[in-house]
């Protein structure tokens, strides 16, 4: 079986971008950096956090797929986020889960537990553009969104839905993207991730994700209620509708290693 | 332990502790209904086997989850089968009675349990902890329930996990009508144990494991009794003087030979199954390198029938969004070697029957110098269509084993499988050609609710 690496913090770096830009951004990339910095140090200091998430996919005819999934991160200083993802739904996966250890920069570590063999398996951490789950989101899509993976360059400020936006562009550094770049929108006043353009390796746009029904949690850490992402080519759309999210409920290392791995339920 | 009885005692202590458990606790039930039919491709080799060319199946394995909290929980799963043509497989297995617990860096899971070790694809070698439960499938990776005391530790150095397994669990045997034996049929039911405890012999094992970017590495210890027998044949016939007079006609070997063959009339060989007393140092690794994962299992194996070594390796490449799509496609390829592979078969003599039972032979690794290829296809779409061909080929004996998985999603809640296994080309002298006339292709479709 082949499972997805995700993990519900696509909106973490990209997600606050500070109204107040630093005067001396002068160029550019140092603007687009800048707003990308921001963003992150506006999340920082989450700690750890929970949910669930309901995945709806649609295929062209408009025939629809559900499936359910629980996350749970943990922010590690100095890398990428650890995160453990449960499937619940549909009921042939159920117990599967997927211990992903993300970095700033290399491929991430990912480990699969396949509750009927009891097995754990190890999965090559280079793959980011295939799909989650058959939805339209990629590994890289649901992946802990570092500073560190892209290159930035400010583009425009712009109203989306009346809500005033940075537009920057995000250059993947991996080469194993499965995208030449992304133009996001930020809006100015919380720095959250409002609406993201994905352009494939033929700098084609193939994908247009949103993000609505933002909540703040501990007065600090906005995470969306819904995102959804359509995909052009092929007329597919998925959604993720997020519930139930806990933020500090003290989870730890332990909690992100073999031993809980092979206990997840 | 009388598992029905089990399973009832486990269930009423699981719902009724959940009933009183407080607001943190979770409560999950679930079940996994299948029906399966198998086609022969062959007639069937041996004398005694069921000639039907299709066999039908039904199994259910139920589950029962409570978590009090996130540090506690427990585990119930009963399974059952029944079989149209092997009544050996028509049998019901306490596969988890388990309660689990966690204090600090301490995992402890008190119960019966079951645990996997190991990394490749073709062959699970240095996995011992679980019998395997042989009648469900040849794959061996179907396990019955294992009584255990597991402790594992982890620390920044690694997992260190012990375990004490108080009961030993028979490996189950195709009976009379089953394929997937040899010509004589298993005497399931009189084990032959090296211990003067037989099942209740006491099993220790030891492991140690480290996961970090690069690898994953394991080493492990088992002290106990084998999990895989070997076998003494039993003779039974209406006139031990004419027998003892071919014995010393023919040598055991040639009788064993000719009963083989149907020769000699009014004389049943039976299997009994006997379990050593063994010593087993494992090790399984994996290296990660961007899109390989190269695989190693090996062991060594101390006993009173033959000290031996075994290993298997190889690497999974996995080419990510393969032919522009949205699929993925890993190559797989395995080395599996056995020491025991050069061994010539033992010949007793007549010295060697006492009674009517036969010395324990050793029944030749399946895999002791072979290659195994392969490839797993995932497209990656919503019914989670996946598709695994692999072919074992033997370089000293050129027998081929093929199989070939696939599985989909059917609806919100099914799934549709199918499986072909192939045996081919196997010379006399390898034991695949026991199997030769065992090709199957089975489907299978399961509902989980």
């Amino acid at each position: 079986m082949r499972i997805p690496s995700l993990l519900p913090s696509l909106w973490l770096a990209a997600a606050a971008m500070s109204a107040a830009l630093p005067a001396h951004a002068a160029t550019p990339a140092e603007q687009g950096l800048a707003i990308a910095t921001e963003a992150d140090r506006r999340d920082q200091g989450y700690g750890d956090s929970s949910a669930t998430m309901e995945m709806i996919l649609r295929n062209r005819a408009g025939d629809e797929a559900s499936r359910e999934i629980r996350v749970k991160s943990l922010e590690v200083a100095g890398d990428g986020d650890k995160s453990m993802i449960i499937f619940d739904q549909p009921k042939d996966v159920e117990g599967t889960a997927l211990l992903t250890f993300s970095h700033k920069t290399g491929d991430d570590d990912r480990w699969l537990y396949l509750p009927a063999l009891k097995r754990v398996k190890r999965i090559a951490g280079k793959n980011k553009s295939g799909p989650f789950m058959g939805s339209e989101f990629a590994y890289e899509d649901m992946g802990s969104q570092e500073i560190e993976k892209y290159s930035y360059t400010w583009l425009r400020d712009e109203a989306i839905d009346g809500v005033s936006c940075f537009v920057i562009e995000r250059v993947p550094v991996d080469p194993d993207s499965g995208y030449t770049r992304q133009v996001a929108w930020i809006d100015q006043a919380e720095y959250r991730v409002q609406k993201v353009e994905f352009y494939d390796r033929k700098q084609s746009l193939l994908k247009t994700l949103s993000a609505k029904d933002y909540q703040q949690y501990l007065n600090k850490h906005w995470r969306p209620g819904r995102m959804d992402m359509v995909n052009h080519q092929t007329g597919k759309s998925t959604s993720l509708l997020f519930k139930n999210y806990v933020f500090g409920s003290g989870l730890s290392e332990r909690d992100f290693d073999q031993a809980s791995l092979k206990n997840a339920r | 332990m009388n598992p029905t009885r089990a399973v009832a005692l486990g269930g009423v202590l699981l719902l009724a502790s959940a009933s009183v458990a407080a607001d943190e606790s979770r409560t999950k039930f679930s079940a996994a209904l299948s029906a399966e039919g198998r086609s022969y491709l062959h007639d069937p080799s041996y004398a005694g086997q069921s000639d039907a060319a299709a066999s039908a199946s039904l199994s259910i394995e139920p589950e029962l989850y409570v978590e009090w909290s996130r540090n506690t929980s427990a585990t119930l799963t009963p399974f059952a089968r029944w079989d149209s043509l092997d009544s050996e497989r028509s049998h019901v297995d306490l596969r988890e009675l388990a309660l689990q617990q966690r204090f600090g860096n301490f995992d402890l899971r008190l119960g019966v349990s079951r645990v996997f070790w190991g990394v490749t694809e073709s062959v699970h070698l240095v996995d011992i902890i679980n019998q395997t439960d042989q009648v469900e499938n040849i794959d061996g990776e179907d396990k019955l329930g294992q009584p255990m005391a597991m402790l594992s530790w982890t620390t920044d150095a690694g997992v260190f996990t012990g375990f004490v397994l108080p009961y030993f669990r028979e490996r189950t045997l195709p009976g009379p009508d089953g394929r997937f034996r040899s010509e004589f049929t298993y005497a399931q039911d009189d084990a032959i144990y090296e211990s003067d405890d037989e099942e209740q012999h006491v099993d220790g094992a030891l492991r140690w494991s480290l996961s970090t970017s690069l690898f994953d590495l394991g080493l492990s210890y088992f002290d106990g009794t084998g999990r895989s027998p070997r076998f003494a044949p039993h003779v039974t016939t209406a006139d031990p003087g004419a027998l003892l007079q071919l014995v010393e006609q023919l040598g055991l070997a040639g009788l064993l030979g000719q009963l083989a063959q149907g020769q000699i009339d009014d004389v049943q060989v039976d299997l009994v199954p006997v379990y050593d007393q063994i010593e087993q140092t494992g090790l399984d690794l994996n290296l990660v390198s961007g899109n390989w994962i190269w695989k190693l299992e090996a062991l060594y194996q101390d006993s009173r029938a033959r000290d031996y070594g075994a290993a298997a390796g190889g690497f999974e490449y996995t080419y990510a969004a393969a032919f522009g799509s949205a699929w993925d496609a890993s190559v797989l390829m395995e080395y599996l070697w056995d020491s025991r592979g050069g061994d010539a078969a033992a010949l007793p003599t007549a010295d060697d029957l006492q009674g009517n039972l036969l010395p324990p032979q050793q029944i030749p690794p399946l895999f002791q110098n072979d290659l195994f290829v392969g490839t797993r296809l995932t497209p990656n779409d919503v019914a989670s269509t996946e598709f695994l061909a692999g072919v074992v080929v033997d370089l000293d004996h050129g027998g081929l084993f093929a199989s070939v998985e696939t599985s989909r999603r059917i609806g919100a809640s099914g799934k549709l499988s199918l499986e072909l296994r192939v045996f081919a080309d196997a010379e006399t002298e390898d034991p695949l050609y026991l199997l030769r006339n065992d090709d199957y292709l089975q489907l299978e479709y399961t509902h989980y609710f």
